[in-house]
């Protein structure tokens, strides 16, 4: 299944006089980073796929300020945030999914403050959702039947919401064997990418973190790492790169495995 | 009333004085913080607090480290009631004052011992596990000195004064066979009376000056203890409870905001705002408040108490993704620092008076910037802490400090930001092709 989708924009919805369900959030790398956009595409499909109303602000959507606000600069996290609340609270939004946890979590849990109020949801809750409610279905595993797959899992997803399990949920429906790597969960280590250091060097160290944690995934010999972040999505690729295992072992995001199994 | 019974009075008041003088200082200390409104959500509270505090439900991630640790803690909860009866002995010249319960208390003074066993084994074990074994997170930089020396004291100690109270128990056991004046036949010793071939060869006025030595020792000791509590890592035993009680309660993703940004964003977006207003009158000509935390003052006074329940375990540090990889940030070291600098204001303020300066601050003097910018904010640190800890406020804090104030940030960070502000995305990419991947399919 191949055809084009329509991705509408909340300015052409509201020129004709329609309101979507959720505003799909799509985030700076999944904007504008050539292995993120892969991600935003697979979730586009999976909404389209399910019949879900969604609609995009496009040219009208702005970082939400997570990385200035980690990294200490709550100016311009608060104008980023303000302007993009002024966007939401102009459309009269009221839900959104969002395919970053950062987002994710910056809106859901910092916009209230500054008055953004919004039923905020990460790509794998909706489509696990979607999935209960029968409006999406699965035949199978597809390519990922029997595979090993690991998760790991994004910080601002799990530590810092307390979410582990919807993505675990959808890898399940892949009939995929799952393993879990030695720190996971609550434990689950970094990949290096959260607090603004996606944006700068890391300091002088012994080796890098996405590094340490590629090696943690490798040991489990997984044909896929999976993630649902796209910074730790980039992470791991640059982690198994350094180890050379291409050829072995694949990373993909939650959506973009659902996305293939459904065969979109 | 012996002369026994006024010097155990003195005695017992001066170090409960002492221990409340010292408590008030690490009281006041911690008030130095700024304000935080921490009394919402009591019920979550009180559940929390029986859960992580009183249950160690965080301790237990580690099994043996943690089962151990919970029969030290229970020795010391439990054993107070012990202690309580020496105490009442110890005014009015009573043995075995809680003697009449009968046979409950032949299993209150049986459990005892056997939690004092207990205790003793464990911290034995404790004592070589952090010498003699080569675990990393006790081996730290920052363990260096008297972290190290305090750790060990601490274990030592306690397993002298468990030693004391069981064969101060053999002791007794020894006399009230032989009958000795005094010693009324109470009490059940379990442990202590596998203890008499220790003492049998004694005859019975040396058994009761071992046995009134030992009395001593424990309780002197124990008030001595307790007075070493307010300058060791160990004042974790009593500030764990209120610092688990007044945890944040939000999703560990979400960071503060500041309300005092938020009223200058406002201004600044408001196109009916004059640009050229004066500034809101301000009651004093106090210097304006700064943005973020350069010393312990502008931290949040729950920092503060955070800093004084630190326990320097390092659980923290050991589930750290920056520490693990070789750099030089450890989130024990950040709540050890933000302690010692605390301890060194609020003794400069005993010296010199509240308005004295000297010229040292948290950050610079104690917490260095290459630090600071290595966590990734991942959060590890505290859900790790077994006292619901936050390292990462601290060093968000300071990094706003840096950022606001003083400009100081690595430099690509500067480019993010200018991205950001310019762009409307981290990444210098134009906001007109955020929807070109919608054109890809
Ligand atoms: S939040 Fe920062 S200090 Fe805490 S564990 Fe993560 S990187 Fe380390
Ligand atoms: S902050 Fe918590 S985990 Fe870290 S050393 Fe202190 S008590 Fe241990």
């Amino acid at each position: 299944m191949n055809e084009a989708i329509k991705v509408p924009t909340m300015a052409e919805m509201m020129a004709s006089g329609d309101s979507p369900d959720v505003l799909f959030w799509v985030g700076c790398s999944g904007s504008f980073d050539d292995r993120a956009k892969k991600i935003t595409k697979a979730i586009a499909k999976i909404l389209a796929k399910a019949k879900v109303k969604f609609a995009v602000l496009g040219t009208e959507e702005g970082c939400t300020g997570d990385p200035a606000k980690r990294a200490g600069n709550e100016f311009l996290y608060q104008m980023q945030a303000m302007m993009n609340i002024q966007v939401l609270d102009a459309y009269e939004i009221k839900k959104i999914v969002t395919g970053c946890p950062h987002c994710f979590n910056t809106i859901k849990n910092e916009y209230p403050d500054l008055g953004g109020n919004y039923e905020v949801v990460h790509h794998t809750q909706l489509i696990q959702s979607l999935i209960d409610e029968g409006r999406l279905t699965l035949q199978g595993g597809g390519e990922f039947k029997g595979k090993r797959i690991t998760f790991h899992d994004p910080c601002y997803l799990g530590r810092a919401n307390d979410e582990y399990e919807a993505p675990r949920s959808l890898l399940e429906k892949l009939d995929a064997e799952l393993v879990e790597m030695k720190r996971c969960k609550s434990k689950g280590l970094c990949c290096g990418a959260g607090g603004a250091q996606m944006f700068k060097d890391a300091e002088p160290g012994n080796k890098e973190v996405n590094v340490e944690r590629t090696e943690e995934a490798l040991q489990e010999k997984p044909a896929v790492i999976a993630t649902g972040c796209p910074f730790c999505n980039t992470m791991m690729t640059d982690g198994v790169k350094h180890f050379e295992k291409e050829g072995e072992t694949q990373v993909f995001d939650v959506a973009e495995l659902i996305a293939k199994a459904a065969d979109l | 009333m012996g002369i026994g019974n006024i010097v155990f009075i003195i005695i017992l008041l001066a170090a409960s004085a002492a221990f409340g003088y010292q408590a008030s200082k690490i009281r006041r200390n911690i008030l130095l913080g700024k304000d935080l409104d921490r009394n919402d959500r009591k019920k979550d509270r009180w559940i929390l607090m029986i859960k992580v505090a009183l249950g160690q439900s965080k301790m237990v991630v580690r099994p043996v480290a943690g089962i151990m640790h919970i029969f030290i803690y229970a020795g010391f909860v439990i054993i107070n009631i012990e202690v309580l009866e020496i105490v009442i002995d110890g005014i009015f010249g009573t043995h075995r004052a809680f003697a009449f319960l009968g046979g409950f208390y032949d299993f209150l003074i049986g459990s005892f011992e056997i939690l004092a066993f207990l205790v003793l084994f464990s911290c034995v074990v404790f004592f070589t596990r952090r010498n003699a074994i080569n675990i990393k997170r006790f081996h730290s930089k920052e363990m260096k000195g008297w972290p190290k020396s305090d750790a060990n004291l601490i274990l030592v100690v306690e397993v002298l004064l468990m030693f004391a109270f069981l064969s101060m128990n053999s002791t007794d056991y020894l006399l009230q066979q032989r009958g000795a004046d005094h010693y009324i036949a109470a009490g059940a010793y379990p442990i202590s009376s596998l203890m008499t071939p220790m003492f049998e060869w004694m005859s019975t006025d040396g058994l009761i000056i071992y046995e009134r030595s030992a009395w001593w020792f424990h309780i002197v000791g124990i008030l001595l203890f307790l007075n070493y509590l307010p300058i060791s890592k160990h004042f974790h035993i009593i500030l764990a409870f209120p610092n688990v009680f007044y945890s944040k309660l939000q999703p560990a993703g979400k960071f503060t905001n500041m309300d005092r940004v938020t009223d200058e964003v406002k201004l600044m977006m408001d196109p009916t705002a004059d640009p050229f207003a004066a500034p809101p009158p301000t009651d004093s000509d106090a210097a304006p408040e700064k943005f973020g935390a350069k010393d312990v003052q502008d931290l949040t006074w729950k920092n503060l108490m955070d800093a004084y329940s630190c326990t320097e375990c390092g659980r923290c540090t050991s589930n750290c993704p920056a520490n693990n990889t070789g750099k030089l940030l450890s989130p024990r070291k950040i709540m050890m620092d933000t302690r010692d600098r605390l301890e060194e204001v609020g003794k400069n303020i005993d010296k010199h008076g509240p308005e004295y300066n000297d010229g040292k601050a948290l950050l610079g003097d104690y917490i260095s910037e290459e630090e600071l910018w290595a966590c990734t904010t991942c959060n590890a640190c505290t859900d790790a802490c077994p006292v619901n800890i936050n390292p990462l406020e601290i060093i968000v804090d300071l990094r706003r400090y840096l950022v606001m104030e003083e400009s100081k940030n690595p430099s690509e960070l500067t480019g993010m930001f200018t991205n950001v502000e310019n762009n409307g995305a981290p990444w210098a990419f134009p906001q007109a092709d955020r929807l070109k991947w919608a054109e890809e399919f």
